[in-house]
């Protein structure tokens, strides 16, 4: 700690260089914050998946719809210990932009198969009382300021009301919260019995099941027998965990993970310049003061740790402030961007690599120029300022 | 280290020789000199003769290629990188021709310098500091950056930054060099006293025949070999 005045004020020596260097920093770690959360929204959905659980859907496509009645025969399958069906509905509040999931479901089948989402006995009871009755995440009930009580009109450009009116109604009956944290509460979950009766199309189908097995080693095994038991039929199924489905869908943005690992690679491996270039300058430019230290008694390690210190210290500090403006930035982005990228968050295993990327960076950027430093001879140095 | 009027620097034999490409160059050639506990001894002879080489190798700063340095009966040469820091730090005190002050540090900040690698507490760092600024006369100016001092003072506080440790040793190399005439005879009254009054063992290469005249001895050195020197 006591050399603690000496590494600082060395820092202060060159205020706007140093400034720059620091705002450098700065910049890419705040990026590397901001990328990682945007990846989080985009695959951290595959963290949040259960490997008890299997998808199975139309072998062509998602969008290909399955019969009801495959429900009876998914349950029979050894392995499988329960089955529920979704189906997307892509309902519409008001204008187009107001989007987000909303799911026709099984109420007692969805809560079972997720006990992830919390939801109060006396709002699981309404909703089984209610044929209109919707359940909708606590994400969602802010965004809209919607309350238990409230009716909200959908429309569907997919599943039209059958009737005078093609705009469905809801009763708001429930809220429920996540229990992990990312998980998305922006969901909008409602009897899937009074969808079929009132669609003017498609009844008797389902988008998808979510399969709940008794293992999740035997989950290749149940799979391909749920498989096997729809080959050849009209609908043949694509069954794969849950884990799978989930990175396959964010693989359609492309491989996330890599694009955001390029990006950010390109822009350390930049930043690295920069400070390295700092750090190179500053000890040339005083090799004389570095001389005198030396003649005065600092050891060569002693010096060494000095100028790396000095490099950890910029490091620190950009990178600090900056992953500490990703984390306020992320905070304050994260209700407008909750349509979109509802797991939108910085998780603390991102915090705890940035972390570990300011010491190497500040390791990395300082090592050569302290290395020359610890080198130099003492009579040299004191020369070439004279 | 040793009592008065013991010999304090024994070079023995000393040759140092520098390679440039397939060159070698004979700085200093089988040179033996002692100095005494509480001398000050100047150092003179022109430009290349081995002056500050002499020196550096006495304070611990370079390596003779042959002979030996023993000061206060223990030879450094031998020591290696680390043990030959710590013991500069612990028995020399240098001056240099251009102060070379840290100017990103106030005098107080140059002074405590060598202090840093003490055990002394920060409290203690700051009394043992004030003392040496008090002693070259710059008490009132330890706020003071280097670019707010003049040449005279910027030396003063650089001799406080050498003696602030109590070394058994002041190497000066050309202290007056870059003074003018009465900020050199002041820096030379203050080195002069520090060896009077505090019996301070001072070596001193200078060019100044003026400036020798302060010491208590002169020898004179030409191409790398010691020519003579003065009685006191």
């Amino acid at each position: 700690m006591k050399f603690a005045g000496l590494i600082w004020s060395n820092l202060k020596r060159r205020r706007l260089r140093t400034a720059l260097t620091v705002l450098s920093v700065l910049i890419a770690f705040l990026l590397f914050g901001f990328l990682g959360a945007i990846k989080q929204a985009l695959v951290g959905g595959v963290d949040l998946t259960d490997a008890n659980r299997l998808i199975v859907r139309h072998r062509v496509s998602i969008i290909q719809t399955l019969p009801v009645s495959y429900m009876n025969r998914i349950t029979r399958i050894p392995g499988v210990v329960s089955v529920t069906p979704f189906t997307w509905f892509n309902g519409i509040y008001q204008d187009p932009k107001n989007f987000f999931g909303s799911f026709p479901v099984d109420p007692a089948g969805l809560l079972d198969m997720f006990p992830e989402f919390s939801l109060p006995a006396e709002q699981r009871k309404a909703w089984a009382e209610t044929r209109t009755g919707a359940v909708i995440g606590r994400g969602l009930a802010d965004r809209f300021g919607w309350k238990i009580g409230d009716r909200i009109p959908l429309n569907s450009p997919i599943w039209p009301k059958a009737g005078s009116s093609e705009t469905w109604e809801f009763d708001v009956v429930g809220i429920y919260d996540a229990g992990k944290k990312g998980a998305d509460t922006s969901g909008f979950y409602f009897r899937y019995d009074y969808f079929d009766e009132a669609r003017q199309r498609g009844k008797g189908s389902i988008g998808w099941y979510t399969v709940r097995i008794d293992s999740p080693a035997n989950s290749a095994t149940v799979a391909k027998a749920i498989d096997a038991e729809f080959l050849n039929s009209p609908a043949e199924t694509k069954s794969e965990s849950e884990g799978a489905f989930a990175q396959g869908f964010a693989q359609q943005f492309g491989d996330i993970a890599a694009i955001v690992l390029a990006i950010l690679a390109a822009v350390f491996f930049t930043i690295l310049l920069v400070a390295g270039n700092t750090m190179a300058q500053s000890v040339r430019e005083r090799t004389n003061e570095l001389g005198v230290l030396k003649a005065i008694g600092f050891s060569n390690e002693r010096v060494l740790a000095v100028i790396l210190a000095e490099s950890f210290l910029i490091a620190a500090l950009g990178g600090g402030l900056g992953l500490g403006l990703a984390v306020m930035l992320v905070a304050a982005f994260a209700p407008s961007l909750a349509t979109y990228l509802p797991g939108f968050f910085l998780p603390p295993g991102q915090l705890a690599i940035g972390a570990v990327l300011i010491v190497v960076l500040g390791f990395v950027a300082g090592i050569l120029p302290a290395l020359t430093a610890m080198r130099l001879r003492i009579a040299e140095a004191l020369r070439r300022s004279a | 280290m040793s009592n008065n009027h013991e010999v304090l620097v024994d070079v023995q034999g000393v040759d140092r020789v520098f390679r440039r490409g397939s060159e070698e160059i004979h700085v200093l050639q089988k040179l033996d000199l002692q100095v005494r506990q509480g001398e000050f001894l100047a150092l003179m002879g022109p430009s290349g003769s081995g002056k500050s080489t002499l020196l550096n190798l006495i304070g611990g700063l370079d390596r003779p290629s042959n002979g030996s340095v023993a000061i206060g009966g223990e030879r450094i040469d031998g020591l290696n990188d680390r043990q030959l820091a710590a013991w500069r730090a612990r028995h020399i005190g240098l001056v240099f021709q251009f102060y070379n002050l840290l100017p990103v540090l106030n005098a107080q900040r140059n002074v405590e310098l060598p202090l840093l690698l003490t055990s002394l507490s920060a409290t203690q760092r700051r009394e043992h500091a004030a003392a040496a600024l008090d002693i070259v006369g710059l008490k009132d100016r330890n706020t003071s950056f280097p670019t707010q001092l003049s040449g005279g003072e910027q030396q003063r506080v650089g001799i406080a930054r050498a003696i602030v440790t109590d070394p058994t040793i002041l190497l000066c190399d050309e202290p007056t060099g870059d003074l003018d005439q009465k900020s050199g005879d002041e820096i030379l009254s203050l080195l002069q006293a520090l060896n009077r009054e505090q019996g301070k063992t001072i070596i001193m290469v200078t060019h100044d025949p003026h400036a020798s005249h302060r010491a208590s001895r002169t020898v004179y050195l030409n191409k790398g070999r010691l020519l003579a020197e003065n009685p006191e």
